[in-house]
C-alpha cells in the first residue's frame, strides 16, 4: 500500500482538499469524482458528489433561467431581468415580446446580449431559485418534475445539452459556471452511479 | 460577404461583415432611417423591426441572422393592424418627441397581429421593452386598445 492509499493519509488529504483556502482550486473549479473516493460510505459519497455538482446548479448562470415565478433574473447578482420579460405560455416569452426579440442564436458581442438557438426559461416544474440544494436534488430526480427524464436522460441533458453548455460559454463579462460541462457531467454520472443520494 | 434579405417586400443584397448589426445595414446601407438607434444594447426598443412577423431588436442581431428572412421596418409595415395602430396614434396624439415611436409602433403592431384584443397585461408585457423618455405610456396603451377596437 502506498502512503497515499493509507486510510489515515487519504482522510487527511480529503480534509486538506476540502478546507484549504489557498490551494490551487479556485471558486470556479470543480473537483473530480475520483477526489471523493476517500468517502467510504457510498451514500455519503453520492451526497458529496451532488454538493459539488451543486456549485454549477446553483451558479447564477444556471439559476437565472430557472426562476420560481414568471420572470427570469440576470447577472451575477441575479437581479430581475431588464427589460421586464415573462415566461409566457411556452417559456419563450410573451406575445409580442419573445425571447428571440433580443436573444439570437449566439452571443452577440457588439451589444453584449447573450444567445443560443434554444433560448428559453426552464418550466415552472424545474424552478430552482429560492430552493435548497436538497430540494433541487429531489426535484431533478422526479420524472414528474424533470420533463419525464430517466436518470440516464438526466445525465445526458446535464453533460451534453448545448443550452446547458451555454453556462460555460456565456460571452461578454459574465463569469462562466464552475469547471467545464464535461467535468460537471462526470460528477453527475458518479452521483448517479453511487445511488443519486440527495443532500440532507 | 454578401447577405440576401427581403426588406419591406423587396429582395435586397448587401456586402458587409456578417456580424454587422442589422440596424446598421437598415440605416446605412438601405437608407431606411425610420428605425432608430437608441441604446445599442437591446434595452430601449427604438430599433425594433419585424422578422417573419415577430419583433426583433435590430441593434442586437447580426445581419447574418436574417439572411433569407422577411424583414419589415417602420417604412414598410402595412398590415390591417399597422393601419389601425397608425390611425389610433394620430387620433390620440400619442407622440411627444417621437424618437422612440417607430419602435413602439412596431411592437404594438406585432402584438395586435397576434392578439387582436389584448388585455392591459398583454400590452404591458409586449411593450415593456420599449422605453419612452417622454412617458407617453398611458397614451400608447390607450391607442393600442383603440386600434384593437378598430380591428374588431
Amino acid at each position: 500500500m502506498s502512503l497515499s492509499q493509507h486510510p489515515s493519509v487519504r482522510q487527511a488529504l480529503l480534509i486538506l482538499a476540502t478546507s484549504c483556502g489557498v490551494c490551487s482550486a479556485t471558486a470556479a473549479d470543480l473537483r473530480s469524482p475520483d477526489s471523493f473516493a476517500a468517502i467510504a460510505d457510498k451514500t455519503e459519497r453520492s451526497r458529496a458528489l451532488f454538493v459539488e455538482a451543486g456549485k454549477v446548479i446553483q451558479s447564477p448562470r444556471c439559476l437565472n433561467c430557472h426562476p420560481v415565478g414568471e420572470r427570469p433574473s440576470q447577472g451575477a447578482d441575479m437581479h430581475p431581468h431588464s427589460p421586464l420579460v415573462v415566461r409566457g405560455v411556452d417559456d419563450k416569452g410573451a406575445t409580442g415580446m419573445r425571447c428571440t426579440t433580443c436573444h439570437q442564436s449566439a452571443n452577440f458581442e457588439p451589444s453584449g446580449v447573450p444567445g443560443h438557438p434554444l433560448w428559453h426559461v426552464a418550466p415552472l416544474s424545474m424552478a430552482w431559485q429560492q430552493r435548497s440544494l436538497a430540494q433541487i436534488c429531489a426535484q431533478i430526480k422526479d420524472p414528474r418534475r424533470n420533463g419525464g427524464k430517466s436518470m440516464a436522460q438526466l445525465h445526458e441533458h446535464m453533460a451534453t445539452d448545448s443550452l446547458v453548455g451555454w453556462a460555460w460559454n456565456p460571452g461578454g463579462t459574465r463569469e462562466p459556471a464552475p469547471g467545464t460541462q464535461a467535468q460537471f457531467g462526470n460528477l453527475i454520472a458518479a452521483w448517479i452511479d453511487t445511488g443519486a443520494a440527495c443532500p440532507r | 460577404m454578401s447577405v440576401s434579405i427581403n426588406v419591406n417586400d423587396q429582395a435586397r443584397e448587401v456586402d458587409v461583415d456578417p456580424a454587422t448589426p442589422l440596424l446598421w445595414v437598415i440605416r446605412e446601407d438601405f437608407g431606411l432611417t425610420g428605425t432608430k438607434y437608441g441604446c445599442g444594447i437591446a434595452q430601449c426598443g427604438a430599433c425594433t423591426v419585424h422578422v417573419d412577423g415577430d419583433t426583433l431588436r435590430s441593434c442586437s442581431a447580426p445581419v447574418s441572422a436574417v439572411a433569407g428572412r422577411k424583414v419589415v421596418t417602420i417604412e414598410g409595415v402595412s398590415s390591417p393592424a399597422a393601419r389601425a395602430v397608425q390611425k389610433a396614434w394620430v387620433e390620440l396624439d400619442v407622440v411627444q418627441c417621437g424618437y422612440c415611436q417607430s419602435g413602439q409602433i412596431m411592437s404594438a403592431t406585432a402584438l395586435l397581429e397576434k392578439k387582436p384584443r389584448p388585455s392591459d397585461t398583454d400590452i404591458d408585457h409586449a411593450m415593456a421593452g420599449n422605453i419612452c423618455r417622454c412617458a407617453t405610456y398611458h397614451r400608447i396603451r390607450a391607442a393600442i386598445h383603440a386600434a384593437a377596437k378598430q380591428l374588431a
